[in-house]
């Protein structure tokens, strides 16, 4: 394995991750929003404050690590995506501000107003949105050259079907996976009404995220057949992802180990997901920027890549002292203290 | 838009993200020392008081880390928005620190949250106390790391150019870059000076508002002792920073001082105006920049006429200067007199008019701070990377900018509002007195 795939894998890995937990929490945020909204706020919100509270600034990190470290690995994308995304990830940025403040605010200033949370929900649903523009984006066909400059080109974006199932599967995912997370969370907690409300949700979700993860693979035929092309070389990892999605949705269908059903959907993820990465290989933006013509030199990338594991050192022990310490903590779960400051 | 504009526009975003966000990322790099002393000290004198006031200030905390963090979220992905070219250079020489920034983050942003939820959850307090050791050790090594990027656009090392292509990368020399000593230092020191006056205004504000409880004079009492040790630490290192720009920045500090002419002997200016190339109403102290510059009298100072046109830094950043060296020495002075007077016994320094000079503290070390910030980052133009690019060449060519500028001026409206809005709530409705009583309740009765 060559430096610029272990740098391209330690990225994605850290993309996974805030796509991971980001999910979670946006899609926990719109649940709460909605709950309120349909008057099951009672059920809902106890369960969902307990698990975010502690670590929504930690999920923020997984974003800000993933676009400091691909400029550190790769500075070419700031030149490629920095000039093209302003609009976008500008939208991203403010619907990032108004989620991460207003969750501090209404959690630990003015609990229970009714506006924040909406807001919070909201703003929750939407940046998978605007943040999924860059997968899009990195497909190819956007983006123009225009006196050594990129442009990017709105219209051809915002009309292309590609563009639209990109959203729909951003959509659907986050509250997919927040579902059946939640469900989990709520089981362990020992709360059977939330448990039954979250699992409804988490079953209904179920279906447009697969439909539409299946359809994205046809359309990048018409749009990109060369990645279409190298789907097609990697499809048992496909379809071990759609093995595990099935058997996510048996065990929530039976009640069943509802942490067995969350490990699951994690596999599906990460086999989806890598399976994608790979299949992109090498293109970073197709057809302008390779891994290759990209990456830093290789004093830069030495360095960086033993900053990363004297960084791992001690975040992997400090997130595992924060998941002992609440995420499987029981008492914590089951809400028998509160210890906030 | 033409490229002109969008470089205005980007200079003017990006001023304005970074002031927003040194607001808060300044109380975020001080406060969380000051709520690890207070406990401590709460520890080791067995009073219940300072644990009360590391827990209250941890709670308006949680605000101001919630709105550092998004404008730090909006400034990281911003620059490489707005100048893409300057990212795609830095991210071959300056990554290093970057990445170290955010492990650094990462790092203060578990054990914050472990800390915040575990209050009472541990047998003994030194437990907790412990948690904070990362989060401040945090806390303060994402400013160190950020701030040699900074220090770096100032002093670019650790490369070569050979033929337009940049060779002999050493990332390491590129981190500890000759600015790098003197910036790091004064920027930590100054948000531990800042955020110590902030909490003493606070203190000195419910003082002044009709309590009269031992619990704020306390807290008074600590955070000027603080400040007044911080803002010692503060003015060696200024003048430390005005050494190191004599010898490697010479055109940001003659334009500081309106030092027009190299010359030895030369006179220190304070104040004054400057009116068709002529200073007036100024005070002149006689060898006073040499001194500053070389600490001796007769030493030669390089001044603007060393320096082509197009390469001299706008000439109003001096009045930035005497603002940050001005309110810096008056809260040195400030809390010493407060600190001799309160062991002297002085009537003087608890009455109700020094107390609101200890109010205004707070604005007025924010301001110093700002001017800091932006005589820093005036004083460089027109480079971004001294020497080596101009801001123009790094801006972006998107024609979207002012657009963006309008939405995020107000998102920063909204925060600021909101976060005044929310802390205040917070604290008008849950006094101390009843804090401290709803507390004895609980250790009375069987709650915990």
């Amino acid at each position: 394995m060559n430096l610029e795939i272990l740098g391209v894998s330690v990225l994605w890995t850290f993309l996974f991750g805030y796509i991971l937990v980001g999910a979670i929490d946006f899609g926990a945020g719109f649940f709460n929003a909605y709950s309120l909204l349909t008057g099951k706020q009672r059920i809902l919100t106890k369960v969902i404050q307990r698990y975010l509270s502690p670590v929504w600034e930690v999920t923020n990190v997984f974003l800000v690590f993933f676009f400091v470290g691909i400029i550190g690995f790769f500075p070419k994308t700031a030149f490629y995506y920095g000039t093209t995304l302003l609009v976008p990830v500008s939208f991203g940025i403010i619907l990032l501000a108004i989620r991460g403040s207003y969750y501090a605010f209404e959690t630990y200033g003015a609990r229970g107003h009714k506006g924040y949370s909406f807001m919070y929900g909201l703003a929750g649903i939407l940046i998978p949105a605007s943040l999924s523009i860059v997968l899009t984006i990195s497909e190819g066909g956007f983006i123009e050259i225009v006196d050594g400059n990129p442009v990017l080109d709105y219209w051809v974006l915002f009309t292309s079907p590609l563009t639209w199932s990109i959203v729909v599967l951003s959509i659907a995912a986050t509250l997919y996976i927040s579902a059946v997370f939640l469900t989990w969370y709520a089981h362990k907690a020992g709360d059977v009404e939330a448990t039954n409300l979250l699992r409804k949700y988490a079953l209904i979700w179920s279906l447009p995220t697969i439909i539409t993860a299946g359809g994205i693979i046809f359309e990048l035929r018409k749009h990109n057949l060369e990645h279409y092309n190298n789907i097609q070389t990697f499809w048992p990892m496909f379809l071990i992802s759609f093995l595990l999605f099935a058997g996510t949705v048996w065990l929530l269908w039976k009640r069943h180990n509802y942490g067995w059903a969350f490990i699951l959907l994690m596999g599906q993820f990460i086999f989806a997901f890598f399976g994608y990465g790979a299949s992109h290989y090498p293109y970073l933006l197709y057809p302008y920027l390779t891994i290759y013509d990209s990456f830093t030199n290789p004093a830069m990338a030495i360095s960086l890549i033993i900053a990363f594991i004297l960084g791992l050192g001690l975040l992997i022990p400090s997130l595992v002292l924060l998941m002992r310490l609440f995420l499987f903590n029981k008492g914590y779960v089951r809400g028998k203290k509160d210890f906030h400051v | 838009m033409g490229n002109e504009e969008a470089v205005f526009y980007s200079r003017v975003l990006t001023e304005l993200t970074l002031s927003f966000h040194i607001i808060y990322a300044t109380i975020g790099v001080g406060v969380p020392l000051m709520i690890m002393i207070a406990q401590w000290v709460g520890i080791k004198k067995n009073d219940e008081h300072y644990i009360l006031l590391a827990r209250r200030w941890a709670r308006g905390f949680i605000i101001t880390v919630a709105v550092g963090v998004v404008t730090g979220t909006a400034i990281g992905l911003q620059l490489s928005l707005l100048w893409p070219n300057f990212m795609e250079f830095a991210g071959n020489v300056i990554a290093l620190p970057l990445f170290m920034e955010t492990f650094a983050f990462f790092f203060e942003a578990i054990f914050l949250g472990i800390y915040l939820y575990t209050w009472d959850r541990f047998e003994n307090q030194k437990k907790h106390l412990l948690l904070l050791v990362p989060v401040a050790i945090g806390a303060s090594f994402s400013a160190v790391f950020i701030t040699m990027v900074n220090a770096f656009m100032n002093a670019p090392r650790g490369f070569d150019i050979v033929d337009g292509e940049i060779v002999n990368i050493n990332p390491i020399i590129a981190m500890f870059n000759p600015a790098m000593p003197t910036k790091v230092a004064h920027v930590v020191i100054t948000a531990y000076m800042t955020a110590a006056f902030v909490l003493a205004a606070i203190a000195a504000f419910r003082l002044l508002r009709g309590s009269d409880h031992v619990y704020h004079k306390k807290a008074l009492y600590l955070t000027m002792k603080l400040g007044f040790v911080f803002s010692i630490a503060t003015a060696l290192i200024g003048d430390f920073s005005g050494k190191y720009l004599a010898e490697y920045q010479p055109e940001k500090l003659a334009a500081a001082e309106w030092h027009f002419e190299t010359q030895e002997n030369a006179p220190l200016i304070l104040f004054g105006v400057l009116k068709d190339g002529e200073v007036k109403y100024a005070i002149n102290i006689p060898f006073g920049l040499s001194m500053l510059a070389f600490n001796n009298p007769n030493a030669e100072v390089i001044g603007l006429d060393q320096f082509p046109e197009d390469e001299i830094p706008p000439l109003y950043i001096h009045y930035l200067f005497n603002i940050m060296v001005f309110i810096g020495m008056w809260m040195t002075i400030l809390s010493a007199l407060y600190w001799i007077g309160i062991n002297r016994g002085w009537k003087r320094v608890s009455t109700k008019w020094f107390r609101w000079l200890i109010v205004l503290g707070a604005p007025l070390t924010m301001i110093a701070i700002e001017s800091g910030w932006w005589l820093a980052e005036v004083g460089r133009q027109p480079w971004i990377l001294r020497k080596i690019m101009r801001v123009e060449d790094a801006a972006t060519t998107s024609g979207q900018v002012d657009l963006m500028l309008m939405l995020f001026a107000l998102l920063y409206l909204v925060l600021g509002i909101g976060s005044v809005v929310v802390l205040r709530r917070m604290f008008n409705k849950n006094p101390v007195e009843r804090e401290l009583e709803d507390r004895h309740k609980e250790k009375g009765g069987d709650v915990q």
